[in-house]
């Protein structure tokens, strides 16, 4: 199992948001996690990404073969985990060609390898930005500065294309997208998807899911997931809402 | 020189004793002058941090160390050729080189240049153009303003002159390299005077460099007289080591549409107190005051601007940004006064810090004073840390905190580098960012620009030339 958590438990400032969470992600599949606001969801991804000030009070996440609690954000980074960000951070000052050849060499580095030669790192550019349809004025300019909420999501994709990870976490991706810049992002996440990697797509509805059709679905609810199943449960959500499994979860 | 007494008190007397001395090349009115800020001095002496203006610079742990002074130059037994030469690939520059105060060339103190640029130490220039010394000397730096700029009047004896006549564009860059190198607590004070006459154009690199490990107290007062439609670009590096302490006053007054651009960069010191005035007096002028400080461990940094829009339709731009470390501390005076006639200024100001420990510490003031009413003049300071969401951001992407740390330090200092003009000395001065964000350079070897001996590039493993 490519990814496996068990019995996890996270806290932010000694709140417990993730309650006793359980999840297995092989290579090969697309897990969506769906739920109400407020459940944990963007908790459950910090957690596996890393983030400080996200404790992990119990339980484990184990990554191919490893726990990664402790683990350092760009350790994991490096290990193959990306988060395509919801809501993606303005550096000014970075452009995004130099922060990417840095992320690549440090991920390089990371796998014992040189620098990635200027004209091989040019050329992959190059073959990334087509795939999300992506302007060149775009990678000259400073990370995400003055982008639009479209071209910021674009940009997350362009990213995770650039770094290939092996487990891919996209925490509400499809938020602030019209339905272009939504079928750009899902053909980019198509095209990225082989039988070594896994994806976790973070989503509130059914739209994203007819483009990124996922083999498991999951409802998180109150820190735990309450129910899970095939791509028609998204479609059972997306019709009924979340109340009737609330209340299937209490009785 | 004298030793065991008060500086100010050793001041007075040498005065005394040696005032023909330290007179030897003065025109009239140069010596009147000296009298004058003398008296000043007598009474005011050096200020110390009960003076509003200097409330959160202390002072007084300098003017308070044992100096000696020197009143000639002293015999220098090292290889001055060696350690002034200079090597910056694809850098050009013409060198005026001053040890320990004393300008420095075996040739000659005064010298023309093929495109008609005169350079020279300030006691030759007296000798050979006495009437500019009557029209300028003493008249853009006010000698009053305080026991620094009075003592500098009253007694320095050497400094550097640059006269760049009407039409004259400076085809190299001149570069002041000003070293330190005694194994004794010096006090020096040093008077420059630069004439940029109507049309001219010049480049001037003031590089401050100490080599030695002992306490020195630099006093400068340099006067810029800018005339019609010229262009001045100055740049200031600042790299003296963490016993020392340097007094930069730099008075600068423009003409009818000159245009201006100081570039003040310190890297290292124990303590800085640079004070910027500017005078826009003819319309049409603009001035771009620039500055960049990376401080740490217990250095201090005081930048004191002063921005006085006497004349209609001039514009400045005033931005300086700064990176604490440690307990080092910083202070931002901006101010700028808006004379009655002076409408359509445009007048921007602003003052930006990132402190990297919470005991690390800056006092920034903006201030405006207007009497036009026709004016757009805006003014702002920040103090931050770094951006934390950031931070995860470049971590979550593989990149190691140490590097996001100096990718988002290089970044906030890179709207100061990118406004060098000058491709080779941008570069340069972006390496010796890098270098110091990291932590290497405490204590340059030699001057800045490491003459001699070209040091190995700086990586992050980032091309930063296309930011």
């Amino acid at each position: 199992m490519l990814l496996n958590i068990k019995n996890l438990h996270v806290a932010i400032n000694g709140k417990e948001i993730i309650r006793g969470l359980n999840l297995g992600v092989n290579k090969g599949e697309i897990h969506a996690i769906m739920g109400p606001n407020g459940t944990g969801k963007s908790t459950l991804a910090a957690a596996i990404t890393g983030r400080d000030g996200y404790e992990v009070t119990a339980g484990e996440i184990w990554y191919k073969d490893r726990n990664i609690v402790g683990m350092s954000a760009e350790e994991r980074a490096n290990e193959g985990i990306f988060l395509s960000f919801q809501y993606p951070v303005e550096i000014p000052g970075v452009s995004m060609t130099n922060f990417m050849r840095t992320a690549i060499n440090a991920q390089r580095e990371h796998r014992g390898l040189a620098s990635i030669p200027a004209g091989e790192f040019l050329k992959m550019m190059e073959e990334k930005k087509k795939l999300v349809e992506i302007h060149d004025k775009l990678t000259n300019r400073s990370v995400n500065e003055g982008f639009s909420g479209g071209e910021k999501k674009k940009n997350e994709i362009f990213q995770m294309a650039m770094l290939e990870p092996t487990l891919a976490i996209l925490d509400e991706t499809d938020s602030g997208l019209d339905i272009d810049a939504l079928k750009v992002v899902a053909k980019g996440v198509n095209q990225l998807k082989t039988d070594d990697n896994a994806f976790i797509v973070i989503t509130h509805y059914q739209r994203l899911l007819d483009l990124i059709v996922p083999d498991f679905v999951h409802v998180l609810f109150d820190g735990r997931i309450i129910k899970s199943g095939g791509k028609n449960l998204a479609l059972e959500l997306e019709e009924k809402g979340y109340e009737w499994i609330k209340q299937e979860h209490l009785v | 020189m004298q030793q065991g007494l008060p500086l100010d008190e050793m001041l007075l007397g040498t005065f005394e004793r040696s005032k023909g001395l330290i007179a030897a090349n003065d025109t009239p009115k140069v010596s009147r002058l000296r009298d004058a800020a003398m008296e000043i001095f007598r009474e005011c002496r050096f200020p110390d941090s009960a003076h509003e203006k200097w409330r959160n610079t202390p002072i007084e742990s300098l003017t308070e160390e044992d100096f000696v002074q020197q009143l000639s130059p002293s015999q220098a037994d090292k290889n001055l050729e060696e350690m002034f030469r200079c090597e910056v690939h694809n850098f050009d520059t013409e060198i005026v080189s001053m040890l320990n105060g004393w300008y420095y060339d075996k040739k000659s103190d005064l010298r023309t240049l093929p495109d008609g640029v005169v350079v020279g130490s300030i006691g030759a220039a007296m000798k050979a153009y006495p009437e500019l010394f009557e029209t300028y000397y003493g008249e853009i730096a006010p000698y009053a303003l305080n026991g620094f700029t009075a003592i500098n009047t009253a007694m320095a004896q050497d400094g550097v002159f640059i006269l760049v006549p009407d039409g004259v564009k400076a085809n190299k860059t001149i570069q002041i390299i000003k070293m330190i190198d005694l194994e004794e607590n010096l006090f020096v004070q040093n008077r420059n005077l630069i004439i940029l006459g109507r049309n001219s154009e010049l480049s001037l690199m003031h590089c401050d460099d100490s080599i030695n490990q002992h306490c020195s107290l630099v006093n400068t007062v340099s006067e810029f007289v800018v005339g019609e439609n010229a262009q001045l670009k100055l740049y200031k590096l600042q790299n003296l080591n963490d016993q020392s302490g340097l007094v930069n006053s730099t008075f600068i007054r423009q003409e009818a549409n000159s245009n201006v651009k100081t570039n003040t960069l310190t890297f290292n010191c124990g303590l800085i107190r640079n004070c910027v005035q500017v005078m826009l007096n003819g319309p049409g002028a603009h001035a771009d005051v620039l500055g960049l400080y990376l401080m740490d461990k217990q250095q201090h940094v005081d930048n004191q601007i002063r921005i006085d829009h006497n004349a209609p339709n001039c514009t400045s731009n005033e931005l300086f940004k700064g990176i604490l470390d440690d307990q080092a501390s910083a202070v931002f005076n901006g101010y700028i006064h808006v004379a009655r006639n002076a409408q359509k200024t445009n007048a921007y100001q602003n003052n930006n810090n990132i402190l990297l420990k919470p005991t690390a510490r800056i006092n920034t003031k903006p201030f405006l004073e207007i009497y036009a009413d026709d004016v757009k003049c805006s003014h702002g300071a920040t103090v931050g840390q770094l951006d934390q969401e950031a931070m995860f951001y470049i971590r979550s992407r593989g990149i190691s905190e140490a590097n996001a740390r100096l990718l988002l330090m290089y970044a906030f200092a890179s709207d100061i580098i990118s406004n060098i003009s000058i491709e080779a000395l941008r570069q340069r001065i972006d390496d010796m960012v890098k270098k110091r964000l990291r932590g290497e350079l405490s204590v340059c070897e030699k001057c800045v620009l490491h003459c001699g001996s070209p040091e190995k590039e700086y990586h992050f493993d980032i091309d930063y030339s296309k930011l």
